[in-house]
């Protein structure tokens, strides 16, 4: 297994199967200041792999460095530092690009061009002969629900259509590899639905998937794997049962309370919506509150794990990075 | 190059769908209204003001979409970032800037040979022959093409590291220079400081020389131009596009797109 040796190093081991993804220290400084000659760090020494035939979530809040490093992986910036491979290829070679798929974030298309035209245009780069570009965006558009609309023009298009645009173009070519930058940003219920069904779909079909998300549900619906990110830095990596499960915050009861029932402090204690009232506690204080809301002739209508928010999650790591970055300072002083 | 060409095809649909040459309709209504004009006061002067007049038209409205569009061709794709879905191609990013140029310059053509076709039709109109002095006149044509080239090559250079609006200021400052080359070589040292004299005579060989595409005089006239002035300027537009489009593709290559 790779892992961290004694001496704290990064060791991949040697017998283990090419990683579809491998980045080693991958950093990046963005200039600043009126003559640039300041250095902001958006990504530090990132060191991570997925693996072949994996979905993996890359978590963190806005700024953290998800885009960063996507946009670094298709060469759209380059690091100050470090490298990455995709397919055992460094990203530098122009063949990788064969075998990748990629939705950028809130993706934009030539407007003057219908969803045909521009999958059309895209598959030329592929070196596709004209009737199987035109098999694969009749396909693609299906595939996204866009059949109807594949005529109009894009300029017409709204964004979640777009997003499913986006979504056809970076599967269009079949790649065993597809990178996507929030691809449920901008889509309705239905639309993030069928996005998390394209997914499961690549996924049954042995393609390597690394996304993007700060949505934690969708995170914890696909992933096999996931890698957060705050402040530029990786905090950690694991299959999200074990992030939300090492942070459970409880137990939430939620209950009726008939006219003139009371229940003491501990409705005082519930954050009450419509007739219902929640209520949440210790797991160990969960039988009796229980038994106190039963005797105060509450209906209880369920009882649930309270999984902390993601937001929750980041703020915590967060506060851990300024405290680390405090302390670094008052060191330095 | 078949991926410079998937680029190329696509700049000029983008062209055609954008409206571009919609201005052929302006310019066949100057040259209709200018015919009419000069067939009823004609002085035996029918020849110099057509071709004066369609020459400028071509060259005007050649200049405006060649610099305002030239400069959107790269900074546009990356504002709306069209460019990153496209960049994740098997595509190399000389290639973009390659294909782009050439759509650009496949547009500017099929504008300047309408233009033209328009221009003998008014000449025809007035003259009712065409004679073979006439050819001056395609001449100059060609080498407004040669000179739109080098314009729209500017324009993307400038675009590669600039703002837009910065890049048209560079590539007009540039065009205007350009026109007065001969002049700045030939200052007399009695009416400038020699030290003055002597860098704008320097940067007078660095600056692209747009004075030697203009030979509308001598088309108006119907003078014969010589085969070496049309083989010099094509090379001279060859090498002066490939040069700056090897800088714009050098610094576009570097670019980080945030």
């Amino acid at each position: 297994m790779a892992g961290i040796d004694l001496f704290g190093v990064y060791r991949k081991n040697e017998s283990m199967a090419e990683p579809a993804i491998d980045i080693e220290n991958l950093t990046k400084d963005y200039p600043h200041g009126f003559l640039q000659l300041r250095k902001r760090r958006s990504l530090e020494s990132l060191t991570m792999q997925v693996q072949v035939g994996e979905v993996f979530g890359f978590l963190g809040p806005n700024g953290a460095g998800k885009s960063t490093t996507i946009k670094l992986l298709m060469r759209l910036i380059f690091p100050t530092a470090g490298s990455a491979r995709i397919l055992g290829k460094p990203i530098s070679d122009i063949e990788m690009h064969r075998d990748i798929g990629y939705l950028p974030e809130q993706p934009y298309f030539y407007d003057y061009l219908t969803a045909a035209e521009v999958l059309d245009y895209f598959a030329r780069f592929h070196d596709f002969a004209a009737a199987e570009r035109r098999e694969r965006v009749q396909r693609m558009l299906k595939k996204v629900g866009l059949e109807s609309a594949g005529r109009i023009q894009l300029r017409k298009y709204s964004k979640g259509m777009l997003q499913r645009v986006g979504l056809a173009q970076a599967i269009l070519h079949d790649p065993a590899v597809v990178v996507l930058d929030e691809p449920m940003s901008g889509l309705d219920p239905v639309g993030r639905r069928e996005v998390r069904d394209i997914i499961l779909e690549l996924k049954k079909q042995g393609k390597t998937v690394l996304f993007s998300t700060h949505i934690l549900s969708d995170a914890e619906m696909l992933c096999d794997r996931v890698g957060v990110i705050v402040g530029g830095k990786l905090q950690g990596v694991g299959a999200p049962s074990e992030l939300v499960g090492l942070k459970a915050q409880g137990m939430e009861i939620l209950f009726e309370l008939p006219a003139g029932g009371e229940s003491g402090d501990l409705l005082a204690q519930a954050t009450r919506t419509g007739d219902r009232y929640r209520l949440q506690v210790e797991e160990s204080g969960l039988y009796a509150a229980m038994q106190r809301l039963q005797a105060a002739g509450a209906k209880i209508l369920s009882v649930a794990q309270v999984k902390p928010s993601l937001e929750e999650y980041f703020m915590h790591l967060m506060a851990a990075d300024r405290a680390q970055a405090a302390a670094v300072e008052v060191r330095a002083k | 190059m078949t991926r410079v060409g998937t680029v190329a095809l696509n700049t000029f649909r983008e062209a055609v769908r954008d409206r571009v040459l919609y201005n052929l309709v302006f310019f066949a209504l100057v040259m209709m209204a200018a015919a009419i004009l000069v067939g009823q006061i004609s002085v035996n002067i029918e020849q110099i003001v057509i071709v004066t007049l369609g020459l400028s038209a071509i060259s005007i409205i050649g200049l405006l979409i060649s610099l305002f569009i030239g400069v959107g061709l790269v900074s546009k794709e990356i504002d709306k970032r069209t460019l990153y879905a496209l960049l994740a191609k098997p595509l190399r990013r000389w290639e973009f800037i390659l294909g782009k140029f050439a759509g650009l310059s496949l547009t500017l053509a099929v504008n300047t040979v309408a233009m033209s076709a328009g221009l003998f039709l008014a000449l025809f109109y007035v003259k009712h022959s065409i004679e073979r002095a006439d050819t001056a006149v395609l001449v100059a044509v060609y080498f407004i093409l040669l000179k739109l080239a080098l314009v729209v090559a500017l324009a993307m250079l400038f675009s590669c590291f600039t703002t837009p609006l910065l890049a048209i200021l560079f590539t007009a400052g540039l065009y205007i220079a350009g026109l007065f080359v001969h002049e700045m070589r030939n200052m007399q040292p009695n009416t400038i400081d020699p030290a003055l004299g002597g860098f704008l005579r320097g940067i007078s060989y660095v600056l692209p020389n747009f004075e030697n595409f203009d030979v509308m005089g001598a088309a108006a006239h119907g003078r014969v131009i010589s085969g070496m002035l049309i083989a010099q300027n094509t090379v001279y537009a060859a090498l002066y596009c490939a040069i700056v489009l090897a800088v714009a593709m050098a610094i576009f290559s570097q670019r980080n797109l945030k």
